[in-house]
C-alpha cells in the first residue's frame, strides 16, 4: 500500500487538468505572440485561462492575472515590485512574519541588502499573526504588508481580510502568499482586501511550473524576468500555455467542488489527530481553530524527522518534517521555531497533508503505522531513555 | 536514485548491535540534541579486546547507519585499533554517504574514541590527553543556537 500524504508539497495532476492541458501539447501548439489563426487558438485559451482565474480568486478584471513558473516567481515579483515602488517615494520598510516561505523570506533578505529595513512579525505559540500587532508595525514608511495566507508546514490561516482591511485604511499595499490555500478554501481578493496574491498550480492538481500573480489595478510591477510583451509587459517569456490552461482547469474543478472535498477531508484529518494524539508526549503543532482542511503537523518527543520519514515511507506512507535533516541545514524548521518550540521538539516533527484523492483505509494505514515507527525509534533513543529514567524533563 | 546506498539503508533497517548494555566497560556519548543527532555507544572490553559494542541513537538515517556499522567495525579489535576507526572507513564501509551527512560519520568516529576514553578513564589506565578532544568536535560549530 503506497498512501501519498504530501499534498502540500505537490499533488497529482487531475484528470480534468490533464485532458484541458493536452491539447496544446500536441495539435495546438501555437505560439501565442505569432500572428496566424493557429496561434490565435493558443492565444484565445490563454485569456480564457486569465479570465477563468480572475472570476475564481474573486478579481475585478482578467487585467490583474499574470501567469508566473509558479508561486516563488509570483512572491519575488510582488514583494520586489512594492518595494522598489515605495522606495522612488522614500517609503523602505517591509513588514511580514516569521513562518514565511522562503521565497518571501530570501526575497525579504535580498532587500535588506538593497537597504531595506524589515520587521518580522511573531506568529504566537498557535501560528496565527495577531491583526493588531500588524498594526503595532506599520510605519509612516512602510512600502509594503506581506503575510501569507495559510502556513504550508502547520496549517494555520491568518486573518488575511482584517490585514488587508487595516492596510486598505492606511494606504498600504498589501500582498498575501495563498500558495496553500488556493483551491482549498474560499478565497476573494476584492472582499478580503488582498492587493496581491500569489498562487501555485501543482498545490491543486495542475502540473508544477507554473502559477500566478495576482495584482489589482493600480498596483505598479517591476519585472523579475525581461523579455517580450507577453503578460502586457511584465514578464517576459512565452507563455506556459498546456500549464496555464491546466491551471485554470484545475482550479475550477477545485472551487466548485470545494464543500465536498472539505467535507471529505475533514473527517480524515481529524482521525488522524485524534488517533496520532494518543502516541505519549506528543504535541499537535498550530491552531486547528484556524486551519487548512489537510495538514497535520506533529511533533513526537525523543525522535527525529528524517528516521521517521525513512521508515514511514518503508511502510508505504509519504510524509515530510521539519527536522534539519530533512530542511538540509542545521536548524530544524523556521515555522516551527517561529512557534517557540525547542530544537529538540521541532526535530520530531511530522507533516501529514491529505487531498480528496486520499481515503479513511489509508488514514487507518497512517494510524496503525505511526506509533509502531515512533515507538521503534524511541526504543533506540539515547534521549528517550533520559526522559523515561526521569534524567531529563520531558517537554511534551 | 535514493538518498542512501542500499548498505546504509540496510543499516538503518536492520542495525546491528542496538540496545544498552548494563556492563559496560565504557560509555561514549557525543552530539546535541539541538543539533538534532546524539549517539550513544556502549563496549565491553576483556583483555584489551572489544568483545562487544552496542548503540542508542538519536538521529536521522545516516546516524542510525554510521553507529551499526561503527560497532560492527570494533567488535574484535583491541582497543587501540579502534581507536583507528576513521569516519572515512565508516563511509566506506557503507558505500558513501551524502555529502551534507558526512558529520554523521564523524560523530560514530567520536562516539567510539568516546567509549574507549571512558574504559581508559575507569580502569585508570594512561593516554595521552591530546589524542581526545573533549568537545562535540563533529557538531552544531557552524552556528550558534539562541
Amino acid at each position: 500500500m503506497m498512501v501519498y500524504a504530501d499534498n502540500a508539497a505537490t499533488t497529482c495532476v487531475s484528470k480534468t487538468a490533464l485532458d484541458a492541458m493536452l491539447p496544446y501539447l500536441t495539435t495546438c501548439y501555437g505560439n501565442p505572440s505569432s500572428l496566424y489563426s493557429f496561434a490565435q487558438e493558443a492565444k484565445e485559451a490563454l485569456e480564457e485561462a486569465r479570465e477563468t482565474v480572475a472570476k475564481l480568486i474573486g478579481a475585478a478584471s482578467a487585467r490583474e492575472i499574470y501567469f508566473t513558473s509558479g508561486g516563488s516567481e509570483a512572491d519575488n515579483q510582488a514583494i520586489c515590485s512594492a518595494a522598489w515602488s515605495g522606495a522612488k517615494k522614500g517609503k523602505k520598510h517591509l513588514i511580514s512574519t516569521k513562518f514565511e516561505h522562503h521565497a518571501v523570506l530570501h526575497t525579504l533578505d535580498k532587500l535588506k541588502k538593497e537597504g531595506f529595513e524589515v520587521t518580522l512579525l511573531d506568529v504566537h505559540e498557535d501560528g496565527v499573526v495577531r491583526v493588531e500587532d500588524v498594526a503595532a508595525a506599520i510605519r509612516e514608511d512602510t512600502a509594503l504588508v506581506t503575510v501569507m495566507f495559510a502556513n504550508n508546514e502547520i496549517g494555520t490561516v491568518q486573518p488575511i481580510r482584517e490585514i488587508g482591511a487595516l492596510c486598505r485604511e492606511k494606504g498600504i499595499p498589501f500582498h498575501t502568499d495563498a500558495v496553500q490555500a488556493i483551491g482549498h478554501m474560499p478565497v476573494h481578493v476584492q472582499e478580503m482586501n488582498i492587493d496581491m496574491l500569489s498562487l501555485s498550480g501543482h498545490k491543486f492538481h495542475a502540473p508544477k511550473g507554473v502559477g500566478v500573480l495576482y495584482a489589482r489595478r493600480g498596483m505598479l510591477l517591476s519585472n523579475i524576468i525581461e523579455g517580450g510583451a507577453q503578460e502586457r509587459g511584465k514578464r517576459g517569456g512565452t507563455e506556459n500555455i498546456p500549464g496555464i490552461v491546466a491551471l485554470a482547469a484545475a482550479l475550477k474543478e477545485s472551487v466548485e467542488h470545494m464543500e465536498e472535498n472539505t467535507a471529505k477531508i475533514i473527517p480524515m484529518r481529524d482521525k488522524l489527530f485524534a488517533e496520532l494524539s494518543k502516541i505519549p508526549h506528543s504535541k499537535i503543532n498550530g491552531s486547528l481553530e484556524h486551519h487548512v482542511p489537510g495538514t497535520v503537523n506533529m511533533c513526537f518527543e525523543g525522535i527525529e524527522g528524517e528516521s521517521l520519514l525513512l521508515l514511514l515511507d518503508a511502510h508505504g506512507v509519504c510524509a515530510s518534517s521539519g527536522s534539519a535533516c530533512t530542511s538540509g541545514s542545521l536548524d530544524p524548521s523556521h515555522v516551527l521555531l517561529a512557534l517557540g518550540l525547542p530544537h529538540e521538539i521541532a526535530h520530531g516533527s511530522l507533516r501529514l497533508s491529505l487531498g480528496e484523492y486520499n481515503t479513511m483505509e489509508e488514514v487507518d494505514h497512517i494510524i496503525e503505522v505511526v506509533p509502531k515507527v515512533v515507538s521503534y525509534l524511541r526504543n533506540m533513543s539515547p534521549i528517550w531513555e533520559d526522559l523515561e529514567t526521569g534524567k531529563k524533563p520531558h517537554l511534551i | 536514485m535514493a538518498l542512501y546506498s542500499e548498505k546504509v539503508m540496510d543499516h538503518f533497517q536492520n542495525p546491528r548491535n542496538v540496545g544498552k548494555m548494563d556492563d559496560a566497560s565504557g560509555i561514549g556519548v557525543v552530539g546535541n540534541a539541538k543539533c538534532g543527532d546524539i549517539m550513544k555507544m556502549y563496549i565491553k572490553v576483556e583483555n584489551g579486546i572489544i568483545v562487544d559494542a552496542k548503540f542508542n541513537t538519536f538521529g536521522c538515517g545516516s546516524a542510525i547507519a554510521t553507529s551499526s556499522m561503527a560497532t560492527e567495525m570494533i567488535k574484535g579489535k583491541s582497543v587501540e585499533e579502534a581507536l583507528t576507526l576513521s569516519n572515512k572507513a565508516v563511509v566506506e564501509a557503507l558505500d558513501g554517504l551524502p555529502v551534507h551527512k558526512i558529520h554523521c560519520s564523524v560523530l560514530a568516529e567520536e562516539a567510539v574514541r568516546a567509549a574507549v576514553k571512558d574504559y581508559y578513564d575507569k580502569n585508570g589506565i594512561a593516554y595521552d590527553k591530546e589524542q581526545f578532544c573533549d568537545h562535540d568536535c563533529a557538531h552544531c560549530h557552524e552556528h550558534d543556537h539562541e
